[in-house]
C-alpha cells in the first residue's frame, strides 16, 4: 500500500506538485496522465526518494518514506531514456542492483547469473546477454532497462513515459507486453505518460493530473465516462467546446436543452465528443462548412447558429448514405452533453 | 561519385601550399635533421650512450619522476574537477580559470618560485622535515606543478557531461556514493582521466625550465634528461644529445599513439548512445 | 535544482572542497605569491632599479622583438592552415593535423636541439654558414626559430576546430552572391572566428615571451645580445641577484595574469565562439 498525503513541491516560483494525495492499491498498474508541467513525473521521482519533497507525506507499507534514502526503497525506477550504463554489456547492467548489495543480502555468483539469465528471459533478450546498449534498438533497450529494475525485486516499479522514446509500433507492442507481465508478476507499478491512448489501455486506474494537481482519479471507463472537470474531457480526446445558459437545472447549449440539476442558474460550459454528434440530413440546426475525409471517418466542420463551431465525425459509409456536402443543412443530435459551471 | 569534388571555395592550392611549405621549413626539416643525425650513427655509440650510468640515472629521474607526478596529477587533478564541476562556492569561477596558470606562466618563472618555496629556508620548505629543494623530490614537485591543468582540463568536460539519471539509476538500483562513483562514474570518465594522465606526463618527461632551477642537477641524482642533452651539446658531444633525444621524442609518441588509440577504441565501445 | 538521490553528503562536500583548494593554493597560489614578494623583498626603490638595468632592457627589448616576428609568421600560417584544411577535403588530412600538433609533444630542449644540429658550426650547413657570415645559432635568428616551433600549433589548433564547426556555407553563399575569394575571407569567415583567433594569438604569444627551454639552447647566453627575458631570469638568479631575477620574474608573471584573464574573459564571454577543442 502506498498512501502520498498532501505533497507540494515548488522549483522557484513554479508549483510543481500542490496538494497531492493518492492512494495506490497493491498490485494495481496505475497510469500518472498529464500534459508536461502538470508535475506528474515529479511526483513519480519523490516516490522513488530521487527528490524531496517541501511538503506532506509519502508512506510505504505504512513507513514513512522520507527517512528511507533511495537506496534502500527498493523501488525500481526505469528512466525515460534508460539510463544504461554504457561501460556495461546487457548482462551486466542487470546483474548492478545485485552486484552492489552487501553482507548477508549479497547474492553469491551463481545466483546473480542464475537470476540475471531467467530476466533476460523473461524480457526476451537472452541471446544479447554480452551486448554492449549502443549496440541495441530502442525497444531492446527499454526491456533491459526493465529487467534492471525488475532485478532487485523492487516492491514497487515506477516507469517514467515508458514509451515515450520508440516508434509507433514498438510502441504498441511494448505496452501489450508490458500489460501482460504485470499481470504475470502481480507488481505495484505506476507509470507516467502525456498520452490519454496509453494510459487508458494500459492501466487498472489513471490519475489525471494538470498544474500540480490531481484533477481525478478512476479507471480509465469511469474516468471517460464521468469526467470530472472540464479540464479531463478535454485531455481525454477530442471535445466540442460551447458556451452554455443554465436556467433552473436546465442548460441550454447551441439548440440543446441538457439536464444540469447540479449546477447553478447563470453561464456554464458545455461538452460534446465529436463522435458524439449524430448528423439528421433533414434538419436545420446548423451548416457544414466544410469536410475532411479521414480513413475510415468523415470530419464535419459544422456552423452553427450564434456564430459558434463545433466538429463532428462520423463514419464514411453514413456519409455517403446521407449524401452529405458542404453547404448543406442538418440538424444535430447528441448521445451525451456535458455541462460543466462556469470556471 | 568522381573522387575529385570540383572546388568552389578559392584559395586551396595556395594556403595548403603555404601550409605544407611553412610546416616543412619549420618542423619537418628541423626534425628530419635530428633523424638524419641519428641514422648516422653507429650501432656501438648508441649503445655508449644509453648504456652510460648517468643517462640511465637521467631516464629514471625524468619518466619515474614524470610517472609519479602524473599519477599524483590523476588523482588531485580528478578532485579537483570534481569539486568544480559538482559543487557550487564562492570563488569557483576564479578558481577555474586560475588552473591554467601553469600553461601561462613561462617555466624559468615557475622555477625559480617552486624554489624559493621549497629551500630549506622558504615558505614550504622551512616547514618540512626533509629536504625538497635540490634533491629527486624537487624535480617532481615541479613536474606536478606544469601537469596540473591536463588532468583537470580533460576531466571537466566528460564529467558535465555524465548523465544525472546514471547516478540515479544506480541509487535506485541500491548502490551507496561511493559504489555508485566506483562503478557507474569512474569508468565512464577513466578514459579522459588516462589521457589526463598521459598527457601529464608526456608534459612533465619533456619539461626543463621549471625543474633546472629546483632540482639540484646533480648527476646521476637529480638530473633530467633534457639537462643531459644541454649538457652535452655544450660538451660538443652532439652523437650524445642525439640519442637521448630520440628515445625520448620516441617514447612522447608512443604515448601519443596510445592515448589516441585509447580514445578510439572507447568511442567505438560507447558507440553512439546519448 | 536539487537532485536528492545524488547529493552528497554537506560533510563530504566542504571536505573535497577543502582538500581540492588546499593542493591549488599550494601549487598554483604560492608560486605566483612568492614572485611577488621575492621581488619586492629589498623594497620598491630595488625593485624598480633592478627593472631599470641595461641588461633587462635588453631582454626585454629581444623578447618583444621575437614575439613581433614569431606571432605574426605563426598567426598567417594558423590562418592558411585552417582555411585549408576546414574549408576543403583533401587525402592526408588527419596526417596534416597530426604533424601541426608535433611540436607540442617534443621537449623544448629538443625544439632547440634540432636548430643547432641543422645550423650549428658542425652541421653539413654550418661552414657555409661561418663562410658567408650568417649567424643562426647562438645567435637572434636561432632564437626566433626556435620559438616559431615552440608556438607554431596554437593559432592553427585553435583556429581549425572552429572553422570546421561552422562548415562551408556561408562561405559558398557569399561566392554565388557575388563576393571574391579574399573579400570572403575578409567579410565572413574572418568575423566568424575572430574570438577563437584572439585566444590563439594570447596563448601563443605567452608561450613565445615565456618560452625557456628551446631558447635556452640556441641563444648562446651573450648578455644584452642573445638573452630573452627568460634567460636573464637565468642569468640573474645564477649570479644570486634574486631581487633582480624575480623582478624580471615578475613582469612575466603579470604577462601570465594578463594572459589567463583575457583568455578567462574570452570563455565567459564567447564561449559558443570558441572551439571546444585545443586549449592547451
Amino acid at each position: 500500500m502506498i498512501d502520498v498525503s498532501h505533497l507540494s513541491k515548488r522549483f522557484g516560483g513554479f508549483n510543481a506538485l500542490d496538494d497531492v494525495s493518492l492512494r495506490i492499491t497493491p498490485g494495481k498498474l496505475v497510469a500518472l496522465l498529464g500534459p508536461s508541467g502538470s508535475g506528474k513525473t515529479t511526483l513519480l521521482r519523490i516516490l522513488a526518494g530521487l527528490d524531496h519533497a517541501d511538503g506532506g507525506a509519502v508512506h510505504l507499507n505504512g513507513l514513512d518514506a522520507s527517512s528511507l534514502k533511495t537506496r534502500d526503497r527498493r523501488v525500481g525506477f526505469v528512466f525515460q531514456h534508460y539510463a544504461l550504463f554504457r561501460h556495461m554489456s546487457v548482462a551486466e547492467n542487470v546483474a548492478f542492483g545485485l552486484k552492489v548489495r552487501k553482507g548477508p543480502d549479497k547474492p553469491s555468483k551463481a545466483e546473480i547469473n542464475d537470476r540475471v539469465a531467467r530476466l533476460l528471459d523473461l524480457v526476451q533478450l537472452s541471446g544479447l546477454a554480452g551486448r554492449y546498449p549502443s549496440q541495441l534498438s530502442g525497444g531492446q533497450r527499454q526491456r533491459v532497462a526493465l529487467a534492471r529494475a525488475l532485478a532487485v525485486e523492487p516492491r514497487l516499479l515506477l516507469l517514467d513515459e515508458p514509451f515515450g522514446a520508440l516508434d509507433a509500433q514498438v510502441r504498441k507492442d511494448l505496452r501489450r507486453w508490458l500489460r501482460q507481465l504485470h499481470d504475470d508478476m502481480g507488481l505495484t507499478s505506476v507509470f507516467v505518460t502525456h498520452d490519454q491512448e496509453e494510459a487508458l489501455e494500459l492501466a487498472d486506474e489513471v490519475v489525471v493530473m494538470s498544474k500540480g494537481r490531481i484533477e481525478q482519479i478512476g479507471t480509465p471507463a469511469d474516468i471517460y465516462d464521468n469526467p470530472a472537470t472540464p479540464f479531463v474531457f478535454q485531455f481525454l480526446g477530442n471535445a466540442n467546446r460551447l458556451e452554455a445558459q443554465v436556467q433552473n437545472g436546465i442548460a441550454q447549449v447551441a439548440h440543446w436543452r441538457v439536464p444540469a440539476p447540479a449546477i447553478a442558474d447563470g453561464p456554464a460550459l458545455a461538452f460534446i465528443r465529436p463522435h458524439e454528434i449524430e448528423i439528421d440530413p433533414s434538419g436545420n440546426d446548423a451548416v457544414i462548412r466544410h469536410q475532411v475525409i479521414l480513413g475510415p471517418t468523415v470530419r464535419l466542420d459544422l456552423h452553427l447558429p450564434g456564430g459558434a463551431h463545433a466538429e463532428a465525425v462520423i463514419d464514411r459509409d453514413s456519409h455517403a448514405r446521407l449524401g452529405l456536402e458542404p453547404g448543406r443543412q442538418v440538424g444535430l443530435g447528441a448521445r451525451r452533453v456535458v455541462v460543466f459551471a462556469a470556471p | 561519385m568522381s573522387a575529385k569534388s570540383v572546388r568552389v571555395i578559392p584559395g586551396f592550392s595556395a594556403t595548403l601550399g603555404l601550409t605544407i611549405g611553412y610546416l616543412s621549413l619549420v618542423v619537418l626539416i628541423p626534425l628530419a635533421a635530428l633523424i638524419l643525425k641519428a641514422a648516422g650513427m653507429t650501432a656501438q655509440q648508441w649503445l655508449d650512450t644509453l648504456t652510460d650510468a648517468r643517462v640511465l640515472a637521467s631516464f629514471r629521474l625524468s619518466f619515474g619522476g614524470a610517472a609519479i607526478a602524473a599519477l599524483i596529477n590523476g588523482v588531485f587533478g580528478l578532485l579537483v574537477a570534481w569539486v568544480l564541476v559538482r559543487y557550487p562556492f564562492p570563488g569557483r569561477k576564479l578558481i577555474d580559470a586560475f588552473i591554467d596558470l601553469p600553461f601561462a606562466l613561462p617555466t624559468a618563472v615557475a622555477g625559480i618560485a617552486l624554489t624559493a618555496l621549497y629551500a630549506p629556508n622558504g615558505w614550504i620548505g622551512q616547514l618540512l622535515p626533509f629536504k625538497v629543494a635540490f634533491t629527486p623530490l624537487g624535480a617532481i614537485i615541479a613536474m606536478i606543478f606544469i601537469g596540473v591543468p591536463f588532468v583537470v582540463r580533460t576531466v571537466e568536460p566528460v564529467l558535465q557531461d555524465v548523465d544525472s539519471e546514471l547516478e540515479e539509476a544506480a541509487a535506485c538500483l541500491g548502490a551507496s556514493r561511493v559504489q555508485t562513483f566506483l562503478r557507474v562514474i569512474l569508468p565512464s570518465i577513466a578514459p579522459a582521466l588516462l589521457t589526463g594522465i598521459s598527457l601529464a606526463f608526456a608534459r612533465a618527461v619533456g619539461e626543463y625550465g621549471s625543474i633546472i632551477f629546483i632540482a639540484g642537477n646533480l648527476p646521476g641524482v637529480s638530473e633530467i634528461a633534457p639537462l643531459l642533452i644541454v649538457t652535452k651539446l655544450e660538451q660538443y658531444d652532439y652523437v650524445g644529445a642525439t640519442a637521448i633525444a630520440c628515445l625520448m621524442l620516441a617514447v612522447s609518441f608512443a604515448m601519443l599513439l596510445a592515448i589516441n588509440m585509447l580514445q578510439k577504441w572507447n568511442r567505438q565501445r560507447l558507440g553512439g548512445l546519448s | 535544482m536539487s537532485r536528492a538521490a545524488t547529493r552528497d553528503p554537506i560533510l563530504v562536500r566542504w571536505l573535497l572542497i577543502a582538500v581540492a583548494v588546499s593542493f591549488l593554493a599550494l601549487f598554483l597560489v604560492l608560486p605566483l605569491a612568492a614572485v611577488l614578494t621575492e621581488a619586492l623583498r629589498k623594497g620598491a626603490d630595488a625593485y624598480w632599479r633592478s627593472l631599470g638595468g641595461d641588461d633587462t632592457l635588453a631582454s626585454i627589448r629581444l623578447t618583444l622583438l621575437v614575439a613581433g616576428i614569431a606571432v605574426p609568421l605563426n598567426l598567417a600560417f594558423g590562418l592558411a592552415a585552417s582555411w585549408a584544411i576546414a574549408k576543403f577535403d583533401f587525402a592526408g588530412k588527419a596526417w596534416l593535423i597530426s604533424f601541426i600538433d608535433l611540436p607540442f609533444s617534443v621537449s623544448p630542449v629538443i625544439s632547440g636541439l634540432i636548430y643547432v644540429l641543422l645550423f650549428g658550426a658542425q652541421s653539413a650547413l654550418g661552414p657555409w654558414l661561418i663562410e658567408h657570415d650568417v649567424k643562426i645559432v647562438f645567435a637572434v635568428p636561432g632564437i626566433v626559430l626556435a620559438t616559431i616551433f615552440v608556438t607554431f600549433p596554437f593559432v592553427a589548433r585553435e583556429l581549425i576546430p572552429l572553422m570546421e564547426e561552422q562548415g562551408r556555407d556561408e562561405e559558398e553563399a557569399a561566392l554565388t552572391l557575388g563576393a571574391g575569394g579574399l573579400r570572403t575571407f575578409w567579410a565572413i569567415t574572418l568575423p566568424n572566428v575572430k574570438w577563437g583567433l584572439l585566444y590563439g594569438v594570447l596563448l601563443c604569444n605567452a608561450r613565445a615571451m615565456g618560452e625557456f627551454g628551446a631558447v635556452s639552447v640556441v641563444s648562446g647566453h651573450i648578455r644584452g645580445l642573445t638573452n630573452t627575458m627568460p634567460l636573464h631570469v637565468e642569468i640573474l638568479y645564477n649570479e644570486y641577484d634574486f631581487v633582480g631575477a624575480f623582478a624580471v620574474a615578475s613582469l612575466l608573471a603579470l604577462l601570465a595574469l594578463v594572459t589567463l584573464g583575457a583568455k578567462t574573459t574570452l570563455e565567459w564571454w564567447h564561449r559558443d565562439e570558441l572551439a571546444a577543442a585545443g586549449r592547451h
